[in-house]
């Protein structure tokens, strides 16, 4: 019996618990991916790709131009609305503060129809101001409404990265004799670009995904490609593929995002 | 002004017993989805912390896949694809056709993308319990279960409810989605007036309010949880 005292026996070599929960989860998502498979070999079609391959490309570029230059114009606006939210003036504040919670508070797809279909309403108006051009284009549209939707939401992003950046920055600038505006650009502003590299980069995830809304207003993006190749076709695997293309680019955007933060703050290591 | 009034009405010249109904049918597919969302996603945080690889490897690639695509293709592989491949399977063995509904459909797929990021709300806040906690309940002979119930759950609850607030929000907000396979939510019912009577500024506007005030009343509710999960904090 003493040999087999568990107390004088030699420790085990931790072995890894394998149970039977991980290998239903597993097999289940093997058992999905051979159907997908199998659903693939038999339904693939060479014709499908001459067909479409080329406006699904064309629809990926929509996707990602969009996504960019809204990305860029919300930056800008995100800005003096940022400003705003940190303001001592009780007119700017609420006045950011409203802009903001319109935005978050409300479905893009809402905002994007107002700015749409709403907007169409007042055409006479818009002709006189001589911006019709602008807000007859369903592309323009969709542009104009990402743009203020994610300034809303970077706006929120820059202040917390602001006001993250510890006061005694502020002051360390200021006893150098710098002036406010090179400390904020100079000193603050990069301090708080670290931080605020995740966020916006999730920001821009979060774009990518809902920028499939614009489809429903006819702007051919990656998801309005989808979309009509589907109708033409009422083949599923049109879905699948457009899934397949979104999951790289989001995947391909947060392995980036990791890369280039572990490359920034190399010196923060210690 | 009269006239948007009596457009915003109820009755038979207005559209307003027709909003209701849409704020009713958002408010519902939000609450139906939620205990999906909140208990698939709290299985997929203990799965993530798991030992056994298998099963924590399953997990990461449910939360890649559902929170790197789209919620609108979600909802449109959901939609096409469950129904397409349930009208094959009654084809096939003889069965009567089923198919999901709309409202099926978006609780199904907005409730698997909120368990792909709530478990992950879920899991950092596991990460934030001390493991003394753990080993407190133990020590005091409590079961596995019952230091889970006891004593992780309710200091769970309160680190991960500003996380968990802010996907009820987004919830809501993507239950407009669901509009566009046909169902008859608040955003459907303004684009349905908007196109009869041709007003489509009015509607959707009456619309974006009406979605503000379920995000303000959101966030009324959920501050009056957050407080009472700290209730037995010191008051400052």
């Amino acid at each position: 019996m003493s040999g087999n005292n568990p107390a004088l026996a030699a420790p085990a070599a931790p072995r890894e618990k394998l149970k039977p929960a991980g290998f239903v989860a597993i097999g289940l998502w093997i058992a999905v991916a051979a159907a997908f498979a199998f659903y693939f070999v038999r339904a693939f079609d060479v014709t499908l790709i001459e067909r479409f391959g080329w406006s699904y490309l064309h629809g990926l570029w929509v996707t990602v131009s969009l996504v960019g230059v809204s990305f860029v114009l919300g930056a800008i606006v995100s800005l003096p609305v940022a400003l705003g939210r940190m303001a001592s003036n009780p007119i700017a504040q609420g006045l950011a503060f409203a802009f903001v919670y319109f935005f978050r508070g409300t479905p893009l797809i809402a905002q994007i129809f107002l700015f749409y279909y709403g907007f169409g309403q007042f055409r006479g108006f818009f002709e006189t101001i001589g911006l019709w051009w602008f807000f007859r284009e369903a592309w323009y549209c969709g542009l104009f409404s990402l743009a203020l939707n994610t300034a809303a939401y970077q706006a929120e992003i820059l202040r917390g990265a602001i006001e993250s950046v510890p006061k005694g920055q502020w002051e360390g600038g200021r006893s150098l004799g710098l002036s406010r505006q090179v400390i904020f650009f100079k000193v603050v502003m990069p301090q708080a670009m670290i931080v605020a590299l995740r966020p916006y980069a999730n920001e821009i995830i979060l774009m990518i995904k809902a920028s499939a809304i614009v489809a429903i207003i006819t702007v051919y993006d990656l998801f309005g490609e989808t979309r009509q190749a589907y109708s033409r076709t009422y083949d599923f695997q049109t879905y699948v593929w457009a899934a397949l293309l979104y999951l790289a680019l989001v995947e391909a955007l947060r392995h980036a995002t990791n890369w280039a933060e572990r490359r920034l703050t190399r010196h923060l290591k210690r | 002004m009269n006239e948007s009034l009596t457009l915003l009405g109820f009755g038979s010249t207005g559209w307003g017993d027709d909003l209701a109904t849409g704020v009713v049918v958002t408010v519902t597919l939000s609450l139906a989805t939620l205990p999906i969302g909140l208990g698939l996603g709290f299985l997929l945080s203990l799965a993530k912390q798991s030992e056994d690889r298998l099963l924590k490897l399953s997990a990461d690639i449910f939360t890649t896949i559902f929170r790197g695509l789209p919620e609108l293709l979600t909802l449109f592989l959901v939609y096409f694809g469950v129904n397409a491949a349930l009208k094959s399977l009654s084809t096939a063995t003889g069965l009567p056709d089923i198919a999901l509904s709309s409202f099926v459909s978006g609780m199904v797929a907005l409730g698997v993308v909120f368990a792909a990021f709530s478990s992950e709300v879920f899991l950092s806040a596991f990460r934030a319990i001390p493991h003394g906690q753990r080993e407190g309940g133990m020590a005091l002979g409590l079961g596995r279960a019952k230091v889970m119930v006891l004593v992780i759950l309710p200091q769970l609850i309160k680190i991960a409810l500003p996380g968990l607030g802010n996907l009820w929000m987004n919830l809501l907000k993507d239950t407009a989605l669901v509009s566009v396979i046909g169902l008859a939510d608040i955003l459907r019912q303004a684009q349905v007036a908007a196109r009869v009577s041709r007003e489509p500024f009015l509607f959707f506007g009456t619309a974006i309010a009406l979605y503000l005030v379920l995000t303000i009343l959101s966030s009324i509710a959920i501050g009056g949880i957050d407080r009472w999960t700290k209730r037995g904090e010191v008051a400052k």
